[in-house]
This record gives structure tokens, C-alpha cells and sequence, in this order.
């Protein structure tokens, strides 16, 4: 649609794949603009509002607002206390972050992306911006990894240097030295294997929650009927997404509890 | 997919939203709710106390409504019983007095009785001497005669 390119269906797409990239000198130090300022944007706003809220809370009788926030904080808090048998004074902060700033992340898909991206094309003169932060593999990753240090953070905090290390080696088959690299082996797959799933479960049910609305997108292509057609099966799809996206932060949240959790546990 | 420095800047961003929840979020919520809880507490406890006292305090009314009742029924008793008591003694004191006085009457129409006779007896003793005397047509000496007087008269 607000392409200045030849409008084909690749064309379509990829425009809407790309993201907002301020090139550095490497292509590592590229930043996505688009990915970091809507995420940015989203949780001062988030947590602004949680803030504000929290400000002028009273133990007396709640408002509305506050009795809303109150029951995102314990539902939240019995997660956790349900998964984790500690001190929630850090968790439960932390998955109460990670819930909500990834499900407001994830809310953006809802936003219909041609009207979006005329929107940042004529009010703000962006020619590529992508709306949906979790639909970037960084953002995902960056919380899929900051937990993951978190864990060894917690790790060594509750086993100590040596216990952490004692456990890369003697677990979980067993302190024979013989069975050393075995242990270390497979420790290392999970530490792998825990911030991919952690950070790509979500990147792609959300990244293809997008794909589909751009391909609901196309029917716009076959004239007023498909435009139509297309509309409702973006709709019916949009009701659908409603779940996935707060599925998808659930689940991130619950992971990072059951990680952290983990990592206060001994072999 | 392409991993680039927005990685950073978005861990950086989760950090400082982390922070900020911890912070200024989650403590001051947690402490108005757990507060709450406390009072709600405090008010279930209250009113468990109060219902308590409730019970208590109907239980000692009862009681005292039972001990008043059995007071004033022992006081009706003893009333009655007193009341009786008085009514038979009033019986027994007007018998009493009646029967004295019938028997003062008895002894005082005795007495007149014996009374009249005495004086009949005499004025017949006298008949009967002044009859002897004016039959014999002399003066009998009453104190020679007295003892066949009296035999006369004690045979009337």
C-alpha cells in the first residue's frame, strides 16, 4: 500500500519487514529505531500508569483502577509464589515487568498495519517502521538473555562460586570424574537451549501472527470483494491473536519465574 | 533475522523497567494490599470477638431472667405462705377467743346460778324459819339452829 516501490506481494511484505535501521559502522552496531523506541514508549507507559496508580494507592477501599492493578499484581504474585518458595521480593517484581511490558509488545499487532503504516508514513514521515517490538528477534532475545543472567546471577549467589561450578560438572549424573564431561556437556545444551526456546517461542508465534496479517493483507490486492474478505479474515484472525498475545506473555513470564526458580535449586 | 546492537539497547531498557518495577511498583502496592489484609483480618477477628460476646452477654441475660423468675415465684410462694399462715392463725386466735368466752359465759351463769341458789336457798331457810316460827309461835335461835338450817338448805 504506502509503498513507493512496485506494489507486488514480495514488495508488500518486505516492506513491512524491515525495520527502521540506523546503520552503525558494523552492521552490528545497526539499531532498529522502530523496535527500540516503541518498546521504550510502551513501558514508560506501562509503567508510568502502574506507577501512577501505585502512587495514590490506598489500603482502605480500592478505586476501580486500583483494584484493576491490584489484581494484575496478584496474579502475578500467586504465579510466583505457586512456582517459586522464596524471597519474591525480586521475582515477583520481575515477572510482573516481563508479563506486562511483553504483553503491551505483543498488543501491537493488533494495531491494522496498512493504517499504521500510512500513519507513520504522512503524520511522521517514516518509510519503514515496524510496530510490533517482539516481532524483533533482539527484543526477544535481549529478555530471553538478561533472565538467563539473572539465573547464573542467582545461581552463584545461592551455590557460590564453587557450588555453580560444582554443579556444571557433577550434575546431574553424577560427581565421578569419569562422568565430568558428560555432565558438563549437558549442561551446557541446557543453558543453550534455555534463553533460544525462551526468546524464539515467542519471536515466532508473534513474527507469524504478523506474517498472517500481512498475507490477509494481499486480498486487498484482488479488488473490493477480496478487500472485504480479507477484512473479516483479519478480524476473525485478530480475535484469535488476542490469545496468542497473552498466551505468549504468560508463558514468558512463567518461564522466567521457573528459571530463576531453578536456579535457586540444588542437585 | 539479524542480531545487531538494539539487543543491548533493549536489554538495557528491560534492566532499567525491572528496576523501576521493583522500585516504585511493586513495593508500595504490595505493602497498601498486605495492609488490607491486616485490617480485613482484624475486622473478621472483631467480629468473631464481637459474636462472641453477643453470645456471652445473651447467655448471662438468660441467666439472670431465669434467677429474677425463680426470685419473684419464691416470693409469691412466700407470700401465699405467709398469707396462710396468718389467716390460720387469725382462725385459731378467733377460736381461742370465742371458746374463752363461751366458757367466761359458762362460768358466769354458773356462778349467777349458784349465785340464785345461794340466795334462794338462804330466803327459803328464812321461809322456812319464819314458817318453824310461827309455827312453834316462839323465837327459834338462828345460831342454836344454823346446823339443821343448813342441812335444810343443802338438801334443796
Amino acid at each position: 500500500m504506502a509503498t513507493g516501490h512496485e506494489l507486488t506481494p514480495t514488495g508488500y511484505i518486505q516492506h513491512h519487514l524491515t525495520f527502521n535501521a540506523q546503520a552503525g559502522e558494523t552492521p552490528f552496531w545497526t539499531w532498529h529505531m522502530d523496535t527500540i523506541v516503541t518498546s521504550v514508549i510502551l513501558g514508560v507507559l506501562t509503567f508510568g500508569f502502574l506507577a501512577w496508580v501505585v502512587s495514590g494507592a490506598t489500603a482502605g477501599v480500592p478505586g476501580k483502577r486500583q483494584a484493576f492493578v491490584e489484581l494484575l499484581i496478584e496474579f502475578v504474585n500467586d504465579q510466583a509464589k505457586s512456582i517459586f518458595h522464596g524471597d519474591l521480593r525480586f521475582i515477583a517484581p520481575l515477572a510482573l515487568t516481563v508479563f506486562v511490558w511483553v504483553f503491551f509488545m505483543n498488543a501491537m499487532d493488533f494495531l491494522p498495519i496498512d493504517i499504521m503504516a500510512l500513519f507513520y508514513k504522512n503524520a511522521l514521515g517514516l518509510e519503514y517502521w515496524r510496530s510490533v517490538p517482539t516481532a524483533d528477534v533482539n527484543t526477544t532475545f535481549a529478555l530471553a538473555l538478561t533472565v538467563w543472567f539473572l539465573m547464573i546471577f542467582f545461581a552463584i549467589k545461592v551455590k557460590g562460586v564453587r557450588g555453580f561450578i560444582h554443579e556444571l560438572f557433577c550434575a546431574p549424573f553424577g560427581g565421578n570424574p569419569l562422568l565430568w564431561p558428560f555432565n558438563f556437556m549437558f549442561n551446557l545444551v541446557e543453558y543453550v537451549s534455555k534463553p533460544l526456546s525462551h526468546s524464539l517461542r515467542l519471536y515466532g508465534n508473534i513474527y507469524a501472527g504478523e506474517i498472517i496479517f500481512m498475507l490477509l493483507g494481499l486480498w486487498a490486492a484482488t479488488g473490493v470483494a477480496g478487500t472485504i474478505f480479507g477484512g473479516i479474515l483479519s478480524a476473525g484472525w485478530a480475535i484469535f491473536h488476542i490469545l496468542i498475545v497473552g498466551l505468549q506473555a504468560f508463558i514468558f513470564m512463567m518461564l522466567t519465574i521457573v528459571y530463576i526458580a531453578m536456579a535457586h535449586e540444588g542437585h | 533475522m539479524n542480531i545487531n546492537f538494539t539487543l543491548i539497547s533493549q536489554a538495557v531498557s528491560f534492566a532499567i523497567f525491572i528496576w523501576f518495577t521493583a522500585r516504585f511498583v511493586w513495593p508500595p502496592l504490595m505493602k497498601a494490599v498486605e495492609e488490607r489484609q491486616k485490617k480485613i483480618a482484624d475486622g473478621l477477628a472483631a467480629a468473631d470477638q464481637g459474636q462472641q460476646q453477643l453470645a456471652q452477654s445473651q447467655s448471662r441475660a438468660q441467666e439472670v431472667l431465669h434467677g429474677a423468675k425463680q426470685q419473684s415465684q419464691e416470693l409469691v410462694a412466700n407470700a401465699q405462705k405467709r398469707a396462710d399462715e396468718m389467716i390460720e392463725q387469725a382462725r385459731a386466735t378467733a377460736k381461742v377467743e370465742g371458746e374463752r368466752q363461751i366458757a367466761s359465759a359458762h362460768a358466769t351463769i354458773a356462778q349467777e346460778i349458784q349465785q340464785a341458789r345461794e340466795t334462794l336457798r338462804g330466803q327459803v331457810a328464812a321461809l322456812a324459819l319464819a314458817g318453824a316460827e310461827q309455827v312453834l309461835m316462839r323465837e327459834v335461835d338462828a345460831e342454836k339452829h344454823r346446823e339443821v338450817l343448813e342441812k335444810l338448805g343443802a338438801r334443796l
